[in-house]
């Protein structure tokens, strides 16, 4: 007798099928109805992806539990689809030892809804200036095997080559976070006419641009792979397209936030639109899209960046940058690539779960739906449409630039390791269903 | 007129009406008794986040010849500097009754965030926020143009108006580039590129980096103020290029036409954008654009508080 039968799923939009779990594999996928086991959920034809993967999640733990934790963040995620995503290193004190990023590992083994990979810091302090001990991290528990600066770029391009060198040891990849500093002093919106306008420091495309053209050009020169985070311009898109075809081992991610939003959302200086990198122009939205749906991008990722309220609710120059993203980011995707038919649901399954598993090594994730495979999937409804409202996310924060929306596309149950961790979009906690926070 | 935030958001009729009222009320305070009965039992909060004594005192009396009550809150000695937030003030002052905020803020946008955020219900008034706007001298700077090359009637239709100096971060620029061209004006702005913003070719107005092409066709000419400080910023190399390049001395001054005027929002660097003899000259209009903002402040808040003239926004 089996564990778990999935009935009615249509893997990557296909035909009907029966995906019967055992343990914490998939045992065999037959035909549809004909599989029993002790516990059986009647999926109605709902769409059946891996599992999906976010390379780029702000967590907060340590340091800003006021604003997200290990435990929420994870139910986010797992209310948005995914069964792993990656804990960016900027938290206070920063993931920048092996102690820190097994701090993280083990809350997140704790809350077991998502795996929890700890994002390793490339310098102390994300300070830029001296190597942080990679190495140690790598072999730690945690197994690190991203490692980023988020929030600073390392801009030393000395130490960048260094970096890209070093982590070859242990198949390591340098997430950067592509921002030349002195071009971006004091920035608050990208740099356009309407910056000009509304009095805001600009933030030149160039300044994002001319860090991945090096970047690409040092990856190239040590032999290295680099990973860019969240692409956000036309010309950065060129960039990795004329890298890749070079054969430079280079991914790039873009965020969904980019593939929607644009820069005029700025004019109402409400500051749930201040972000980094900034929102673009249209023309960088449609480059992005182009951009992903062709492959030079490769996957999405959500730069999830929880803020306090407070650091919201206030002036424009004063807030933070950073938005939600976990908990929307499938519909987004669904929104701005599916219905456009820019992508299929493969075309999904690969952006937002099978490569950004393989980029992070994340062995047990993006995995086909087929017999052997570790059973992490997600269900999904997408005839359903939902109004974001900031209040009745999973997450701490309440900073979604989609409160007021409609977005298609509703996440029903997911599976990870074999075990259901949302049934009817509902968490689950050791088989019960968890009330949910609101 | 809920607010005024930016001049962008004022057709030719409402900024004429503004012009209007500030021309009666002037004539009305320019008596030996200044005061009228308007806004009495109103309130009036000063919010200054900046240092700024002229524009504050100039709110202040303006505030005080309607017979509103004034209150200053001056972020130094109060508990914005021990870390209250621009919300928590905005509250505090709703719960004290603020009929009307001018507010000046550093952040580019504050003013509107105060206006639309839902944390009072008072008309907002922006007296400077960050590099963005600040509508009132703009509306003095169209007052006294207008009165002083228009007879004081109508709008600016055709006048050549010439604004130098650091376009990019200059809020008087900004508000004063949409207001003029709104009421007719031809505005050319000139600065080095450094100091020009992103999209301005996109601005109604014509932008050139070469001051001395423009003076023979300036009906006025009004320099900013341009902060030394900028060359540590490599806008330009040092203090007397810029003057030599962009100032406004005597030689320059005798290319203007004949009855052109001088305007500048103050406060002044004699020696940098400026000479001392241009600022001293008879044709330089910096102590009328004084006096005629007490006037346009004052027709802001009557038109913005009285609610007795109708047709305004």
């Amino acid at each position: 007798m089996s564990d778990l039968v999935l009935r009615g799923v249509r893997p990557l939009g296909a035909e009907p099928v029966d995906v019967i779990i055992v343990g914490d594999r998939i045992l065999d996928v037959v035909a549809a109805g004909t599989a029993s086991a002790t516990r059986v959920i009647d999926t109605d034809g709902l769409i059946a992806l891996p599992g999906l993967v976010d390379l780029h999640t702000h967590l907060r733990e340590p340091g800003r539990e006021d604003a997200e934790t290990v435990a929420t963040g994870s139910h986010a995620a797992a209310l948005g689809g995914y069964t792993a995503v990656f804990a960016m290193a900027n938290t206070d004190p920063v993931a920048d030892t092996a102690g820190v990023v097994e701090q993280v590992w083990r809350l997140g083994r704790e809350t077991a809804l998502v795996d929890v990979h700890p994002v390793g810091a490339v310098t102390v302090g994300l300070a830029g200036v001296q190597l942080a001990e990679l190495g140690a991290m790598a072999s730690s528990a945690a197994q690190v095997r991203v490692f980023s600066d988020d929030g600073k770029c390392v801009w030393d391009a000395s130490l960048m080559r260094r970096a890209l060198e070093y982590v070859k040891a242990f198949d390591g990849v340098i997430a950067q976070h592509a921002q030349e500093p002195r071009l971006t002093e004091g920035a608050q919106m990208n740099e356009s006419a309407l910056s000009g306008v509304l009095g805001l420091t600009g933030w030149p495309a160039v300044a994002e641009e001319s860090i991945i053209a090096r970047d690409v050009l040092l990856a190239h020169h040590v032999g290295s792979r680099l990973h860019v985070c969240h692409v956000s311009t036309a010309g950065s898109v060129d960039i990795i397209r004329w890298a890749k075809a070079r054969g430079i081992d280079v991914t790039a991610e873009v965020t969904p936030h980019h593939l929607l939003l644009t820069e005029e959302l700025v004019r109402s200086y409400d500051p749930v639109f201040k972000v980094n990198p900034p929102l673009r122009r249209a023309e960088d939205v449609e480059a992005l899209r182009e951009g992903l749906a062709d492959g030079t991008i490769d996957i999405v990722a959500t730069d999830h960046a929880p803020h306090a309220h407070e650091d919201k609710d206030c002036e424009w120059g004063a807030a933070s940058f950073g938005m939600l993203g976990l908990q929307t980011a499938l519909s987004v995707v669904i929104e701005t690539m599916l219905t456009t038919g820019r992508l299929d649901w493969a075309g999904v399954a690969d952006r937002m779960s099978i490569a950004p598993a393989r980029i992070g090594r994340a062995t047990r994730h993006g995995q086909s739906i087929s017999p052997g495979s570790v059973a992490n999937l997600v269900l999904v409804d997408p005839t359903q449409t939902w109004i974001v409202q900031e209040t009745q996310l999973a997450s701490k924060s309440r900073n979604t630039p989609y409160a007021g929306m409609k977005l298609p596309g509703r996440v029903v149950h997911v599976v990870k390791d074999g075990r259901p961790t949302v049934v009817e979009a509902r968490v689950v906690l050791d088989g019960a269903v968890a009330g949910s926070r609101s | 007129m809920r607010h005024l935030l930016s001049t962008g958001d004022l057709d030719a009729k409402e900024a004429i009406l503004v012009l209007d009222t500030a021309a009666e009320l002037a004539a009305l305070t320019d008596r030996s008794v200044k005061k009228l009965p308007t806004l009495r039992g109103r309130t009036v909060v000063n919010l200054f986040f900046e240092d700024s004594t002229r524009t504050r005192i100039s709110f202040e009396i303006a505030a005080k010849r309607l017979s509103a009550d004034v209150i200053n809150f001056a972020a130094k000695g109060s508990s914005v500097s021990k870390g209250e937030s621009l919300k928590d003030t905005a509250l505090t002052l709703e719960a004290m009754g603020a009929d009307a905020v001018v507010i000046r803020h550093p952040a580019s946008g504050a003013p509107h965030r105060l206006a639309h955020a839902g944390w009072i219900q008072g008309s907002v008034v922006n007296a400077g926020d960050g590099t963005h706007e600040h509508p009132t001298q703009a509306l003095l700077d169209a007052f006294t143009l207008r009165h002083r090359l228009r007879q004081g009637v109508g709008d600016l239709d055709g006048l050549r108006v010439t604004i130098v100096g650091d376009v990019l971060h200059s809020r008087v620029a900004r508000s004063n580039v949409l207001l003029l061209s709104t009421l007719g004006a031809d505005v050319t702005v000139v600065a080095p590129p450094t100091l020009l913003p992103t999209g301005v070719e996109t601005w109604p107005c014509a932008v050139t980096y070469d001051i001395d092409e423009v003076l023979p066709t300036s009906d006025a000419i009004m320099m900013l103020r341009v902060q030394a400080e900028r060359m540590q910023a490599a806008y330009f190399p040092s203090a007397r290029e810029y003057s030599r390049r962009y100032g406004l001395d005597s030689e320059r001054m005798s290319k203007l036409p004949q009855d052109a005027i001088v305007m500048h929002p103050g406060p002044m660097n004699r020696g940098m954008e400026i000479s001392a003899d241009v600022a001293d000259h008879g044709r330089s209009v910096m102590v009328d654009q004084v006096a005629n903002g007490v006037s346009v402040r004052m027709a802001v808040l009557y038109l913005m508080l009285g609610g007795s003239m109708e047709g305004a926004a």
